[in-house]
Protein backbone atom coordinates (compact mmCIF):
# COMPACT_ATOMS: atom_id res chain seq x y z
CA UNK A 1 0.00 0.00 0.00
CA UNK A 2 1.22 3.10 -0.91
CA UNK A 3 1.91 5.91 2.08
CA UNK A 4 -0.18 8.45 0.44
CA UNK A 5 -3.33 6.32 0.09
CA UNK A 6 -3.11 5.37 3.72
CA UNK A 7 -2.52 8.99 4.68
CA UNK A 8 -5.26 10.09 2.26
CA UNK A 9 -7.51 7.32 4.15
CA UNK A 10 -6.63 8.20 7.74
CA UNK A 11 -7.20 12.41 6.26
CA UNK A 12 -11.00 10.96 5.40
CA UNK A 13 -11.41 9.50 8.53
CA UNK A 14 -10.59 12.49 10.70
CA UNK A 15 -12.69 14.88 8.57
CA UNK A 16 -15.44 11.93 9.50
CA UNK A 17 -15.96 11.76 5.67
CA UNK A 18 -16.78 7.98 4.01
CA UNK A 19 -14.18 6.47 1.31
CA UNK A 20 -13.39 2.44 0.32
CA UNK A 21 -9.79 0.98 -0.25
CA UNK A 22 -9.89 -0.91 -3.43
CA UNK A 23 -7.40 -4.14 -3.59
CA UNK A 24 -7.22 -6.21 -7.27
CA UNK A 25 -6.03 -9.05 -5.65
CA UNK A 26 -4.58 -10.23 -8.74
CA UNK A 27 -2.45 -7.42 -9.44
CA UNK A 28 -2.37 -5.56 -5.95
CA UNK A 29 -2.91 -2.54 -7.91
CA UNK A 30 -4.82 -0.20 -5.01
CA UNK A 31 -7.24 2.87 -5.39
CA UNK A 32 -9.21 4.89 -2.49
CA UNK A 33 -12.56 5.73 -3.95
CA UNK A 34 -15.00 8.34 -2.50
CA UNK A 35 -18.46 8.49 -2.82
CA UNK A 36 -18.08 11.02 -5.71
CA UNK A 37 -16.22 8.97 -7.74
CA UNK A 38 -18.63 5.77 -7.64
CA UNK A 39 -20.73 6.34 -10.16
CA UNK A 40 -17.52 6.56 -12.59
CA UNK A 41 -15.76 3.19 -10.97
CA UNK A 42 -16.24 -0.37 -12.85
CA UNK A 43 -17.16 -1.30 -8.64
CA UNK A 44 -20.17 1.48 -8.83
CA UNK A 45 -22.63 -0.74 -7.38
CA UNK A 46 -20.12 -3.12 -5.16
CA UNK A 47 -18.41 -0.09 -4.19
CA UNK A 48 -22.46 1.32 -2.65
CA UNK A 49 -23.18 -1.39 -1.86
CA UNK A 50 -20.66 -2.19 0.72
CA UNK A 51 -20.36 1.39 1.71
CA UNK A 52 -24.15 1.32 3.04
CA UNK A 53 -23.67 -2.25 5.16
CA UNK A 54 -20.41 -0.58 6.54
CA UNK A 55 -18.46 -3.77 5.85
CA UNK A 56 -15.58 -4.75 4.31
CA UNK A 57 -15.06 -7.36 2.10
CA UNK A 58 -14.12 -9.42 -1.39
CA UNK A 59 -15.74 -9.06 -4.32
CA UNK A 60 -15.62 -10.79 -7.84
CA UNK A 61 -16.96 -9.49 -10.81
CA UNK A 62 -15.81 -10.67 -14.86
CA UNK A 63 -12.99 -12.56 -13.39
CA UNK A 64 -11.63 -10.47 -11.18
CA UNK A 65 -11.31 -10.04 -7.53
CA UNK A 66 -10.87 -7.01 -5.28
CA UNK A 67 -10.68 -7.03 -1.54
CA UNK A 68 -12.95 -3.59 -0.16
CA UNK A 69 -11.38 -1.62 2.71
CA UNK A 70 -14.52 -0.04 4.10
CA UNK A 71 -14.27 3.31 5.98
CA UNK A 72 -17.57 5.10 6.86
CA UNK A 73 -17.40 7.35 9.80
CA UNK A 74 -18.84 6.16 13.10
CA UNK A 75 -22.53 6.90 12.95
CA UNK A 76 -23.64 9.67 15.51
CA UNK A 77 -27.23 10.09 17.59
CA UNK A 78 -27.55 13.69 18.85
CA UNK A 79 -30.89 14.04 21.18
CA UNK A 80 -32.15 17.36 22.42
CA UNK A 81 -33.89 15.98 25.61
CA UNK A 82 -32.19 14.27 28.74
CA UNK A 83 -35.51 12.64 29.84
CA UNK A 84 -36.35 8.88 30.50
CA UNK A 85 -36.60 7.85 26.86
CA UNK A 86 -32.84 8.70 26.02
CA UNK A 87 -31.56 7.50 29.37
CA UNK A 88 -33.04 4.00 27.55
CA UNK A 89 -31.62 5.02 24.23
CA UNK A 90 -27.92 5.42 25.16
CA UNK A 91 -27.04 2.42 26.34
CA UNK A 92 -29.09 0.94 23.67
CA UNK A 93 -27.76 2.48 21.06
CA UNK A 94 -23.56 2.08 22.28
CA UNK A 95 -24.66 -1.65 22.10
CA UNK A 96 -25.39 -0.69 18.26
CA UNK A 97 -22.05 1.02 18.10
CA UNK A 98 -23.97 4.43 17.63
CA UNK A 99 -22.21 7.38 19.56
CA UNK A 100 -24.72 9.46 21.43
CA UNK A 101 -24.74 12.64 22.21
CA UNK A 102 -27.46 14.31 24.59
CA UNK A 103 -27.96 18.33 24.52
CA UNK A 104 -30.74 19.65 27.27
CA UNK A 105 -30.34 23.38 28.77
CA UNK A 106 -31.88 21.74 31.75
CA UNK A 107 -29.14 21.18 34.32
CA UNK A 108 -31.51 19.47 36.54
CA UNK A 109 -31.99 16.79 33.26
CA UNK A 110 -28.50 16.94 31.96
CA UNK A 111 -26.86 15.44 34.62
CA UNK A 112 -23.66 12.97 34.74
CA UNK A 113 -25.54 10.99 37.45
CA UNK A 114 -28.54 10.46 35.25
CA UNK A 115 -26.59 9.21 32.03
CA UNK A 116 -23.32 7.74 33.40
CA UNK A 117 -20.48 7.63 29.85
CA UNK A 118 -22.84 9.64 27.97
CA UNK A 119 -22.17 12.42 26.80
CA UNK A 120 -24.66 15.42 27.80
CA UNK A 121 -24.20 19.04 26.91
CA UNK A 122 -25.82 20.97 29.01
CA UNK A 123 -26.38 23.64 26.68
CA UNK A 124 -29.20 25.36 23.92
CA UNK A 125 -28.96 23.21 20.74
CA UNK A 126 -27.12 26.03 18.49
CA UNK A 127 -24.52 26.46 20.79
CA UNK A 128 -23.95 22.78 21.71
CA UNK A 129 -24.82 21.80 17.82
CA UNK A 130 -22.08 24.54 16.54
CA UNK A 131 -19.36 22.75 19.19
CA UNK A 132 -20.08 19.63 17.44
CA UNK A 133 -19.32 20.86 14.29
CA UNK A 134 -22.70 20.55 12.88
CA UNK A 135 -24.38 17.77 11.54
CA UNK A 136 -23.27 15.24 8.48
CA UNK A 137 -24.95 12.44 6.77
CA UNK A 138 -23.72 9.77 9.65
CA UNK A 139 -25.94 11.77 12.33
CA UNK A 140 -29.59 10.88 13.20
CA UNK A 141 -30.92 13.48 15.25
CA UNK A 142 -33.90 12.53 17.89
CA UNK A 143 -35.81 15.00 19.63
CA UNK A 144 -37.53 14.15 23.09
CA UNK A 145 -38.11 17.07 25.02
CA UNK A 146 -41.57 18.14 24.16
CA UNK A 147 -40.38 21.33 24.33
CA UNK A 148 -40.75 23.46 21.32
CA UNK A 149 -37.93 25.94 22.68
CA UNK A 150 -35.50 23.16 22.92
CA UNK A 151 -36.48 20.84 20.48
CA UNK A 152 -37.21 23.33 17.48
CA UNK A 153 -33.84 24.69 17.06
CA UNK A 154 -32.32 21.14 17.05
CA UNK A 155 -34.89 19.83 14.23
CA UNK A 156 -34.41 22.95 12.41
CA UNK A 157 -30.41 22.46 12.05
CA UNK A 158 -31.45 18.90 11.27
CA UNK A 159 -33.20 19.57 8.42
CA UNK A 160 -30.73 22.02 6.90
CA UNK A 161 -28.12 19.54 6.90
CA UNK A 162 -27.79 15.58 5.49
CA UNK A 163 -28.89 14.00 8.71
CA UNK A 164 -30.09 10.44 7.70
CA UNK A 165 -32.21 10.27 9.85
CA UNK A 166 -34.56 13.01 11.96
CA UNK A 167 -37.02 11.72 15.08
CA UNK A 168 -39.56 13.97 16.90
CA UNK A 169 -41.35 12.80 19.93
CA UNK A 170 -45.38 13.91 20.09
CA UNK A 171 -48.50 13.00 19.06
CA UNK A 172 -50.12 13.83 15.63
CA UNK A 173 -51.66 16.76 17.21
CA UNK A 174 -48.27 18.11 18.55
CA UNK A 175 -46.72 17.38 15.13
CA UNK A 176 -49.25 19.12 13.49
CA UNK A 177 -48.63 22.37 15.56
CA UNK A 178 -44.95 21.73 14.94
CA UNK A 179 -45.23 20.93 11.05
CA UNK A 180 -46.95 24.87 11.87
CA UNK A 181 -44.12 26.84 12.88
CA UNK A 182 -41.88 25.22 10.71
CA UNK A 183 -43.67 26.31 7.85
CA UNK A 184 -43.50 29.80 9.51
CA UNK A 185 -40.00 29.37 9.58
CA UNK A 186 -39.77 28.73 6.05
CA UNK A 187 -39.39 25.14 5.45
CA UNK A 188 -41.11 23.14 2.49
CA UNK A 189 -43.48 20.41 3.04
CA UNK A 190 -40.62 18.00 1.32
CA UNK A 191 -38.27 19.16 4.08
CA UNK A 192 -40.58 19.04 6.63
CA UNK A 193 -41.49 15.06 5.17
CA UNK A 194 -38.26 14.25 6.50
CA UNK A 195 -39.49 14.23 10.35
CA UNK A 196 -40.37 10.96 11.01
CA UNK A 197 -43.45 11.71 13.26
CA UNK A 198 -44.91 9.94 15.45
CA UNK A 199 -41.15 8.96 16.08
CA UNK A 200 -40.50 5.10 16.07
CA UNK A 201 -41.43 2.50 14.57
CA UNK A 202 -45.31 1.18 15.14
CA UNK A 203 -44.56 -1.85 17.56
CA UNK A 204 -46.90 -0.17 20.32
CA UNK A 205 -44.40 0.61 22.62
CA UNK A 206 -45.42 1.77 26.01
CA UNK A 207 -42.43 2.14 28.69
CA UNK A 208 -39.42 4.78 27.92
CA UNK A 209 -37.17 1.72 27.08
CA UNK A 210 -40.12 0.32 24.45
CA UNK A 211 -39.97 3.78 22.80
CA UNK A 212 -35.85 3.68 22.87
CA UNK A 213 -36.98 0.15 21.13
CA UNK A 214 -38.88 1.94 18.59
CA UNK A 215 -36.96 4.74 17.91
CA UNK A 216 -33.40 2.85 17.75
CA UNK A 217 -35.31 -0.03 15.37
CA UNK A 218 -36.37 3.15 12.96
CA UNK A 219 -32.89 4.67 13.14
CA UNK A 220 -31.09 1.87 12.11
CA UNK A 221 -33.67 0.80 8.89
CA UNK A 222 -33.03 4.49 7.71
CA UNK A 223 -28.93 3.65 7.73
CA UNK A 224 -29.17 0.34 6.37
CA UNK A 225 -32.41 0.15 4.09
CA UNK A 226 -31.48 0.94 0.57
CA UNK A 227 -33.89 3.48 -0.60
CA UNK A 228 -36.74 1.53 -2.90
CA UNK A 229 -35.95 3.54 -5.90
CA UNK A 230 -38.33 1.40 -7.62
CA UNK A 231 -41.17 2.84 -5.27
CA UNK A 232 -40.01 6.08 -5.53
CA UNK A 233 -39.89 5.92 -9.58
CA UNK A 234 -43.08 4.64 -9.38
CA UNK B 1 -5.31 1.73 24.21
CA UNK B 2 -5.82 1.55 20.35
CA UNK B 3 -9.55 0.68 20.15
CA UNK B 4 -10.56 0.33 17.08
CA UNK B 5 -9.15 -0.46 13.02
CA UNK B 6 -9.29 3.05 12.68
CA UNK B 7 -6.54 3.88 15.55
CA UNK B 8 -4.49 1.23 13.99
CA UNK B 9 -4.16 2.85 10.51
CA UNK B 10 -3.14 6.10 12.27
CA UNK B 11 -0.79 4.26 13.85
CA UNK B 12 1.12 2.20 10.71
CA UNK B 13 1.41 5.75 9.09
CA UNK B 14 2.83 7.25 12.27
CA UNK B 15 5.32 4.15 12.15
CA UNK B 16 6.16 4.57 8.48
CA UNK B 17 6.50 8.28 8.72
CA UNK B 18 8.96 7.38 11.16
CA UNK B 19 11.09 5.65 9.03
CA UNK B 20 10.00 2.30 10.29
CA UNK B 21 9.32 -0.57 7.84
CA UNK B 22 5.99 -1.21 7.96
CA UNK B 23 3.42 -3.80 7.23
CA UNK B 24 -0.55 -4.09 7.13
CA UNK B 25 -2.37 -7.66 7.59
CA UNK B 26 -6.01 -7.71 6.65
CA UNK B 27 -8.57 -10.36 7.20
CA UNK B 28 -9.92 -10.63 3.70
CA UNK B 29 -11.98 -13.78 3.83
CA UNK B 30 -13.65 -15.97 6.85
CA UNK B 31 -14.90 -19.52 6.73
CA UNK B 32 -17.09 -20.86 9.47
CA UNK B 33 -17.06 -18.98 13.21
CA UNK B 34 -13.47 -16.84 12.53
CA UNK B 35 -12.78 -15.14 15.73
CA UNK B 36 -12.20 -11.32 13.94
CA UNK B 37 -14.29 -10.10 11.16
CA UNK B 38 -13.15 -9.60 7.68
CA UNK B 39 -11.56 -5.72 7.96
CA UNK B 40 -9.69 -6.40 11.32
CA UNK B 41 -5.97 -5.07 10.55
CA UNK B 42 -2.29 -6.41 12.37
CA UNK B 43 0.08 -4.02 11.51
CA UNK B 44 3.82 -4.89 11.31
CA UNK B 45 7.12 -3.31 11.80
CA UNK B 46 10.61 -4.40 10.57
CA UNK B 47 11.68 -5.99 14.16
CA UNK B 48 8.32 -7.95 14.93
CA UNK B 49 6.04 -5.44 16.87
CA UNK B 50 2.28 -5.32 15.93
CA UNK B 51 -0.71 -3.70 16.77
CA UNK B 52 -4.33 -4.91 16.33
CA UNK B 53 -5.18 -8.81 15.76
CA UNK B 54 -6.23 -10.88 12.34
CA UNK B 55 -7.53 -13.69 15.17
CA UNK B 56 -7.84 -14.31 18.76
CA UNK B 57 -4.32 -14.05 19.11
CA UNK B 58 -3.43 -17.32 17.70
CA UNK B 59 -2.38 -17.06 13.95
CA UNK B 60 -0.46 -13.37 14.74
CA UNK B 61 2.41 -14.87 15.35
CA UNK B 62 2.73 -16.58 12.00
CA UNK B 63 1.52 -13.62 10.25
CA UNK B 64 4.34 -11.01 11.79
CA UNK B 65 6.63 -13.71 10.94
CA UNK B 66 5.44 -13.72 7.33
CA UNK B 67 4.72 -9.91 7.28
CA UNK B 68 8.64 -9.26 7.85
CA UNK B 69 9.49 -11.32 4.74
CA UNK B 70 6.85 -8.56 3.36
CA UNK B 71 8.58 -5.87 4.31
CA UNK B 72 11.83 -6.92 2.88
CA UNK B 73 11.04 -8.40 -0.79
CA UNK B 74 7.64 -5.57 -0.89
CA UNK B 75 5.82 -8.44 -2.41
CA UNK B 76 2.05 -9.04 -0.66
CA UNK B 77 1.37 -12.13 -0.24
CA UNK B 78 -2.09 -13.73 1.11
CA UNK B 79 -1.84 -16.57 3.82
CA UNK B 80 -4.54 -19.23 5.22
CA UNK B 81 -5.37 -20.41 8.21
CA UNK B 82 -7.41 -22.61 9.81
CA UNK B 83 -8.16 -21.83 13.72
CA UNK B 84 -9.40 -25.15 14.34
CA UNK B 85 -6.55 -26.39 16.50
CA UNK B 86 -5.87 -27.34 19.91
CA UNK B 87 -4.76 -24.26 21.42
CA UNK B 88 -7.27 -22.51 19.60
CA UNK B 89 -9.98 -24.80 21.45
CA UNK B 90 -7.73 -24.34 24.56
CA UNK B 91 -8.10 -20.66 24.69
CA UNK B 92 -12.07 -20.75 24.35
CA UNK B 93 -11.96 -19.50 20.59
CA UNK B 94 -14.50 -20.69 18.89
CA UNK B 95 -13.84 -23.91 16.40
CA UNK B 96 -13.84 -25.32 12.78
CA UNK B 97 -13.26 -21.12 11.21
CA UNK B 98 -10.80 -20.27 8.70
CA UNK B 99 -9.17 -17.06 7.78
CA UNK B 100 -7.54 -15.47 4.88
CA UNK B 101 -5.43 -13.17 5.42
CA UNK B 102 -3.24 -10.11 3.13
CA UNK B 103 0.13 -8.60 3.86
CA UNK B 104 1.34 -5.67 2.18
CA UNK B 105 4.08 -3.84 2.46
CA UNK B 106 3.58 -0.03 2.90
CA UNK B 107 5.43 2.06 0.99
Amino acid sequence: MDLSLLSRLNALRAERRPGVLVTDLATNAQRLVTPDGFAGDALADELDAALRMGRSGTVEKDGGRWFLTVQAPPVRCVVTGAVHVSQALAPMAKLCGIDVTIIDPRTAFASPERFPDVRVLAQWPDEAIAGLGGFDRYTAFVAVTHDPKIDDPGLIHALRSECFYVGALGSRKTHGKRVERLTAQGFAPADIARIHAPIGLDIGAVSPAEIAVSILGEIVAALRKKPLRAEQAA
Amino acid sequence: MLANEDDILREAETWKRAGRGVAVATVIETWGSAPRPVGSHLVIDGEGRFLGSVSGGCVEGDVVAQAIDVIETGRPTTLEFGVADETAWRAGLSCGGRIKVYVERLD
